[in-house]
């Protein structure tokens, strides 16, 4: 399994749109995958469970990954954060 | 016989009979089960059986109602496969053995407690979502079938609790003729609906489907907001009368759509419409406006997550220029702050922020963001008659400033050798009282002005209107507002070439139309629906009469008194609102 801390830079934290990249490009991978914030532990390819957990900007967060394409999967999500999903 | 009153949702009468669409009420079964795998199979083939369902809907309503609202349903079969949801449900199955209906709700209203706790009316709408898709879910488990609304024999008055989107999609269009609910507002999804239906409906009756049984004969009234219940033939025969007045009255307006605004003796004005997107061109168009006189463009930037780029703003600007090939575009510069606020720029709060950094001065602040807008507009220009407007301009040297950087951007474009329009026309709105007193000094620098009577009550008379206690004093018709408006107008008038609209909210009351016409305005600007009842009257008064009215309002003491002369004066003339 591999992890990672990142902190969640962009103005709107994981909202609507950042929220719904997260959530594409997790679902890219086969690796199981977790985004963990204050001890919960949220399934990254959910878009209901990746908004409703209220990640917002300065959030850290742990992400998680366990499978066979693990490496790329954390690394792909900890891009996507800090290059602030683009804006 | 009884007659009810709720809150007027969407126009018009119609008379028949009432279908009371009840839901069933869901009761889960709360006991612990023994054989959680079969809960589990009950659970999955409830999920395909909603796939099904969904997409049997969301091809109907793509057809029937758009894409748009097709998309609803997309987001509905996204819950389904959701893993936070799948999962959380086969969860409180397997290790709490939970009923498959107790752990659907259980896990919907989880998610939707914490959606519609979230302050953001993109998450409400989110919470609504998660609501009907766990409704549909459990009504599978439980074998229950709800009322099917998509085959009528004959034409019905629908009378709900409240309705989702899930219910109205699969009614049966040409049958619906009305809607009345429990509860709702105006802008709650029924409303919507039955506007974009053009049907009457009438929402917030608390009990309506308590008191109301299918089959009996009632009428909706959606212009007075009220319910009849089993009317008697007298009753019948009055809101008999009344319907076929108001299918009068629109024919009158549609006879109306493609007329010039112009006074019986021979006085032209502009009746445009204000819009907050490009989707709201369609009603200006419809109701006979001949361009825009206010597109307000914070909602470009309000409805995104993002700060709205370069590309995307041309695109919006160029397809509203491109739907008024002969008319005027008047694209108001981003008008933020106040009480209007953006995600992704940090603001401070201020103790007076109606007297703070919004609009023009925070463009100033923000001159990156600002450039981008006048960059997208100057290139927009080239497909129609762009005109660009700053807000809350209090003096000429605003005006200049805002100039100078509009200027920059033009030399920017010609150095891309980007086109644009050369001579693309720059104006201001009045909505500060020192605009309208210095009318004539700012008038040097600009092609027009367009008066925003609801910031400049505001202003004028110091009161906040959002605040109970004082808006009682808010008053268009008072004195000291109309002699505003009338040195701005009497500015314009000495100038050739120039133009002085109004784009607040007195533009489109009936009452104030004789009264702005006599002072001397040239273009109305107001929401699409108003257009046709101001043409109508503009098209049935002397532009003589109108200034003698107008003139005699000028000296009156109190905006009372102005407000009862003005209706005096237009019985007489026999115009009637």
């Amino acid at each position: 399994m591999i992890k990672k801390e990142v902190t969640v830079l962009n103005a709107t934290g994981l909202h609507a749109r950042p929220a719904s990249m997260f959530v594409q490009t997790a679902g890219k991978f086969k690796s199981k995958i977790f985004v963990i914030k204050e001890g919960n532990s949220i399934n990254a390819k959910s878009i209901m469970g990746i908004m409703a957990g209220g990640i917002s900007q300065g959030t850290t967060i742990e992400i998680q990954a366990e499978g066979d394409d693990e490496t790329e999967a954390v690394d792909a999500l900890v891009q996507l954060i800090n290059d602030k999903f683009g804006e | 016989m009884f007659v009810k009153e709720g809150i007027i949702a969407s126009p018009g009468i119609v008379i028949a009979k009432a279908l009371v669409y009840e839901k069933v009420i869901v009761e889960v079964n709360k006991n612990k089960v023994e054989d959680p795998d079969k809960e589990i199979e009950k659970f999955q083939n409830a999920i395909k059986n909603s796939h099904e369902q969904l997409e049997t809907i969301r091809i109907k309503a793509i057809s029937e109602l758009g894409e748009e609202e097709g998309a609803i349903f997309e987001a509905h079969a996204m819950v389904l496969d959701d893993p936070e949801f799948v999962e959380g449900v086969e969860a409180e199955i397997n290790e709490n053995h939970l009923s498959a209906d107790n752990a659907v709700k259980m896990v919907t209203d989880r998610f939707y407690e914490i959606f519609d706790q979230m302050d953001d009316p993109y998450f409400s709408a989110r919470a609504a979502d998660i609501k009907d898709v766990g409704t549909r879910v459990l009504q599978n488990i439980l074998g229950i079938v709800q009322a099917d609304l998509s085959q009528l024999d004959e034409d019905v008055i629908i009378i709900a609790d409240d309705l989702t989107p899930s219910d109205t999609a699969q009614m049966d269009k040409k049958r619906v003729k009305g809607f009345a609910t429990n509860i709702g507002s105006r802008t709650s999804h029924t409303a919507i609906m039955a506007r974009s239906l053009e049907i009457p409906a009438v929402l917030g009756l608390c009990d309506i489907t308590e008191t109301v049984k299918t089959g009996d004969l009632m009428v909706v009234d959606g212009l007075t907001g009220r319910v009849c219940v089993n009317p008697g033939s007298e009753e019948l025969e009055f809101y008999e009368k009344e319907k076929q007045k108001y299918l009068d009255y629109l024919k009158e307006l549609e006879e109306l759509k493609d007329l010039d605004a112009i006074t019986l003796d021979g006085r032209k004005v502009e009746l445009v419409g204000n819009i907050g997107e490009p989707n709201d061109v369609a009603g200006v168009l419809k109701n006979g406006g001949v361009g825009v006189g206010l597109y307000r463009t914070e909602f470009l930037y309000m409805n995104s997550d993002v700060m709205p780029g370069e590309e995307k703003q041309f695109a919006a600007y160029r397809s509203v220029l491109e739907a008024f090939p002969d008319g005027p575009v008047i694209i108001r510069t981003l008008d933020i702050g106040g009480d209007k606020k953006l995600p992704y720029l940090p603001m401070d709060d201020e103790l007076n922020p109606f007297l703070g950094l919004r609009a023009i001065r925070l463009c100033f602040k923000e001159v990156g963001l600002f450039k981008i807008q006048l960059r997208a507009i100057l290139r927009a220009s080239v497909y129609g008659h762009a005109h660009i407007m700053f807000p809350m301009i209090s003096s000429i040297t605003e005006v200049r400033q805002a100039k100078a950087i509009l200027q920059d951007c033009m030399k920017e474009l010609d150095d891309e050798q980007v086109a644009y329009d050369k001579d693309v026309k720059v104006g201001v709105m009045i909505e500060i009282p020192s605009a309208a007193i210095a009318a004539d000094i700012i008038s040097k620098e600009v092609d027009f002005f367009s008066i925003g009577t609801n910031d400049l009550c505001q202003y004028t008379l110091a009161v906040d209107r959002m605040n109970q206690e004082v808006s009682y004093l808010y008053d268009p018709f008072n004195p000291a507002i109309l002699r505003l408006i009338q040195l701005v107008t009497a500015t314009s008038d000495k100038k050739d070439q120039f133009f002085t609209g109004m784009c607040g909210e007195m533009a489109g009351d009936p009452l104030a139309a004789v009264l702005l016409l006599g002072l001397g305005l040239d273009e109305f600007s107001m929401s699409a629906l108003s257009i046709p009842q101001i043409k109508k009257i503009i098209r049935s008064v002397r532009y003589e009469d109108a200034k003698a009215i107008a003139a005699t309002a000028l000296n009156m003491e109190t905006g009372e008194e102005i407000m009862d002369f003005v209706q005096e004066s237009m019985k007489k003339l026999n115009l009637y609102i």
